[in-house]
């Protein structure tokens, strides 16, 4: 055992009494669930301050945990790191670490409470804080669900100066000054006659050194990264060709493989004939694989062309084989059967719409995530141990699946986390790397990386899900007095979860997120989450519930505001009872100059959503043109609190405008014989530069609490562009994509 | 086969029929070019043909005649091509994984029209999907681009 070793986690973390600017958050650490995962092999010398920092001869890696696949969040974990510990983001190497329980994640839970986010009551945050203590329990290291900032935004900081303040007590024994008398400054500790120790030296005395626990994290005067605009780290790599995907694995021998499985999701395989794909040049090998087959060879081209030779007899879906039937499945499920969760029913709906209401129908269809970088993994498997690279956002279930096919034991399962290009919720799957283990064990000793086709990763989506809306509603006196909002969709969290061997028991939260929990004073006020049965297989889709259901909830409120006669931005500010979000409103009425006068043929429309914990506004404003309608101008106001970059900040709002305006306007997934019929990205048209509009955004940092920012852009995105096309044209959209009923130029 | 890469003369022995972007990324191992489609509908493995961008997923290797760039040939982080200079001043990329491509065909526009117009970059850039949604990055840098260019 290192010497390390014999500091226990009690030892740094019982006792803790930290305190952040006045507020004790120690414990957060005091609850801490597992080992510091560096400690288990670290050579003599080398010093692992927390899980987040490790100092070596060689130089200082951050341990960053959560992946990055795109939202920079290798950057802003770094930098949190860095701003406590004193060194320069451009000097130190910033690494993904070992998977480990430590690196839990608990700002995921605080979703998954039937209390709305706006609710801080002693009741909510007591449920908040035990599903917190499930999280930590189970060791759930994953990224998504925005929280990346938010659950480390303390935790990060709180690292690095728990290493800060080791290193200094290791200067302090070295050089017989008192700690409190030494400074710290890139990658070094000052003495007070101006000399330095670096870190590096100081190291071996540091690993023998008992952290320090109790640390005051610095005032936000003070930061030197945070809140400025950054370079992120990967920038120069990412120009220049330099960064190195999951893709883009090479090993000494390595072979190059893809996977054909049954295109009727879930279903198995009755037979296959690979004679005349073995025949082509470059292919070794077709082995057989759950669902399918993995086909081997010398590159990945001759893969794809050996993989389109192979010849399938499939089993056809449980689900049905139609789209319509799937749709059917919807619109059966708003009864008391299906009926999963109502915790919104505010005054007396069916009173307050019995004369005359107002009703309609809203759909939203199955959706691809297609990450640019197709869905690969690479693996070596040998007689001792499996190694897996592979961009995964759930590197413990990775882990896990592995072991699971492969009947290795799961610590001889060793997953390095890569680079993603893009995910949008896709690689909180697994299946990728399951298939590329199984093809691999057909090949012990030989790492063998696996690519999807482009086709290959549509087929086999995990789509974003489907969804039906029904509404009824009143306005009177020029007020919205009633709104009955229900909504049927597939659970999101049952075939994720299930796909993990887990279940989640209780109502699904996804089913009404983004539409019971909005903070109108509606005085008759509804919402029913219907659970539809299991269809095709869903997944986490970039803002995953709220995706569908502020485009159902901002869209028939337009409706209704129209119906009363008011304005849908004055209607909107009268109605919301929550400061942070009335705020977004106003700003954005201000950024875009609501209200004011418009060519002929030009609209503007408005959403609202707080998705996330983050309230976000967006005002569109379109022309009707010749050509069809053009999107101008998009206006976006989000409150997230204390923006870490505002660089990064303005790059994932804009972002995640256009991905909810491309797929609003352009992008369904269809089933035909039980198959998906889009196919590549020529029969799936997200937005191009062409159609993109200019985006103005703006954080407003009133609140002191940090929210993730990578999906609440998205949900009004869709409904602000219904609202607009309406406004410009008198045509109100209630399906996406809205191409189905109107041009876009 | 011998083809003509960044200045180099390499020696392949693929079948002809392989579409260069595979030979470069698989077989010479130049990974900065990127598979995202392989039916040109994304332009995420555009490389340089004598100056043109062309989709290498759509160029079978034993067609190519002429001397080939990639983004590894354009500049690299010690000598920036003035797009890559304007790509990292205004922090374009998210996932990056597009971006190979976007500058690719940006330096091949700027190349053929020194001062594109709005109508010009969206033509031009048209067929680069970027997912992440970094277009109103990529306008900014092309400009900025072509500022460089016009200056030096």
């Amino acid at each position: 055992m290192s010497k390390l070793g014999t500091i226990t986690r009690r030892s740094f973390l019982i006792g803790s009494a930290a305190i952040a600017g006045g507020v004790a958050f120690g414990w957060r650490w005091y609850n801490f669930y597992g080992e510091n995962p560096m400690l288990e092999d670290l050579p003599e010398g080398d010093a692992a301050l927390t899980p987040y920092v490790l100092i070596t001869a060689e130089g200082i890696t951050l341990i960053t945990p959560r992946m990055d696949m795109g939202q920079g969040a290798y950057s802003v974990q770094a930098a949190l790191i860095a701003e406590e510990l004193d060194v320069d983001l451009a000097k130190v190497t910033v690494d993904p670490g070992k998977p480990a329980p430590i690196y839990y994640n608990t700002a995921l839970s605080s979703e998954s409470v039937p209390f709305p986010s706006t609710d801080r009551g002693t009741a909510a945050n007591a449920l908040r804080s035990i599903m917190d203590g499930a999280m930590k329990a189970m060791g759930m290291q994953i990224t998504g669900g925005s929280t990346t900032v938010a659950d480390q935004f303390e935790k990060l900081r709180y690292a690095g100066a728990v290493a800060r303040e080791t290193l200094k007590q290791a200067a302090a024994q070295k050089t017989g000054t008192a700690a409190a008398d030494l400074k710290t400054a890139d990658g070094k500790v000052i003495l007070p006659d101006g000399s330095t120790l670096s870190y590096e030296e100081l190291a071996p005395l540091a690993a023998k050194t008992k952290l320090v626990a109790e640390v005051t994290l610095r005032d936000p005067s003070k930061w030197r990264y945070l809140g400025k605009p950054m370079q992120r780290i990967d920038i120069v790599a990412k120009s220049t060709g330099t960064q190195s995907y999951g893709i883009d694995m090479r090993l000494d021998g390595m072979l190059h493989a893809t996977v054909k499985r049954n295109p009727n999701l879930g279903e198995g395989l009755k037979s296959y004939d690979a004679s005349e794909a073995e025949k082509i040049r470059g292919v070794q090998k077709v082995v057989p694989i759950t669902d399918g087959v993995g086909v081997v060879a010398s590159n990945t081209w001759a893969a794809f062309k050996g993989a389109e030779a192979v010849t399938f007899e499939w089993e056809k879906p449980a689900y049905p084989q139609s789209q319509e039937g799937h749709w059917q499945a919807l619109s059966d499920s708003f009864n008391d059967d299906h009926l999963d969760s109502r915790d919104l029913d505010k005054g007396d709906v069916e009173a307050a719409t019995q004369d005359n209401p107002l009703t309609a129908e809203y759909r939203a269809p199955y959706l691809a995530h297609a990450p640019l970088e197709p869905l690969n993994a690479t693996v070596l498997v040998t007689a001792e141990r499996i190694d897996v690279w592979a961009g995964t956002q759930v590197p413990r279930f990775v882990e896990n699946q592995v072991a699971k096919v492969t009947g290795y034991p799961v610590e001889k399962i060793h997953v390095h986390v890569q680079m993603a290009g893009g995910s949008f919720g896709h690689r909180l799957e697994t299946d990728q790397v399951v298939q590329a283990a199984e093809t691999a064990m057909h090949f012990k000793g030989t790492p063998v990386k696996t690519t999807y086709s482009r086709e290959e990763d549509f087929a086999q989506e995990f789509a974003r899900q489907i969804a039906m809306a029904r509404m009824k509603g009143k306005a009177s006196g020029g007020k919205v007095e009633a709104f009955d909002l229900s909504i049927a969709m597939p659970s999101v969290i049952a075939s994720q979860m299930g796909r993990q061997g887990l279940n989640l028991p209780g109502p699904d939260r996804i089913i009404p997120a983004g539409a019971w929990d909005q903070p109108y004073a509606i005085p008759n006020y509804r919402m029913s989450a219907y659970r539809a049965p299991q269809l095709a297989p869903v997944s986490s889709w970039r803002s995953v519930g709220a995706s569908t259901n502020a485009f159902f909830h901002e869209g028939f409120l337009d409706e209704l505001i129209h119906a009363a006669g008011a304005d849908p931005m004055e209607e909107r500010l009268r109605l919301i009872w929550h400061d942070e979000s009335r705020k977004v409103l106003e700003a954005v009425a201000e950024m875009s100059g609501w209200g004011g006068k418009l060519p002929a043929g030009t609209g503007r429309g408005v959403a609202f959503s707080l998705s996330f914990g983050t309230p976000v506004a967006e005002v569109v404003q379109v022309a009707d043109t010749p050509d069809g309608i053009r999107i101008e101008k998009v206006w976006v106001a989000a409150e997230t609190g204390p923006v870490v970059d505002p660089v990064n900040f303005e790059n994932l709002v804009q972002g995640g405008v256009i991905w909810g305006l491309g797929h609003a306007m352009n992008c369904e997934l269809t089933i035909a014989d039980g198959v998906y019929e889009q196919s590549n990205f020529d029969s799936y048209q997200a937005m191009r530069i062409s159609q993109c509009p200019e985006i103005t955004v703006k954080g407003l940092e009133n609140s002191d609490r940090v929210r993730g920012i990578g999906e609440p852009p998205v949900p009004p995105a869709a409904p602000a562009l219904a609202n607009a096309i309406f406004a410009a044209t008198g045509k109100r959209l209630r399906e996406m994509p809205f191409n189905k009923f109107v041009d876009f130029a | 086969m011998q083809l003509h890469i960044n200045g180099t003369v390499h020696d392949v022995d693929v079948d002809p029929e392989t579409p260069l972007l595979w030979v470069l990324r698989d077989v010479i191992g130049l990974t900065g070019t990127k598979y995202g489609c392989g039916i040109a509908q994304c332009g995420a493995c555009t490389v340089h043909v004598d100056g043109y961008a062309m989709r290498s997923c759509q160029l079978a290797v034993g067609d190519v005649e002429g001397k080939i760039t990639t983004i590894e040939g354009l500049g690299n982080p010690a000598a920036l091509h003035a797009v890559q200079e304007a790509w990292i001043e205004n922090q374009v990329a998210q996932c990056g994984y597009c971006q190979s491509g976007q500058i690719m065909q940006a330096a091949s526009l700027l190349s053929e029209n020194p001062d594109p117009s709005d109508e010009d970059i969206n033509d031009a850039m048209y067929g680069n999907l970027c997912r992440c949604g970094t277009y109103p990055r990529i306008r900014k840098a092309v400009k900025d681009a072509a500022k460089k260019l016009a200056e030096a």
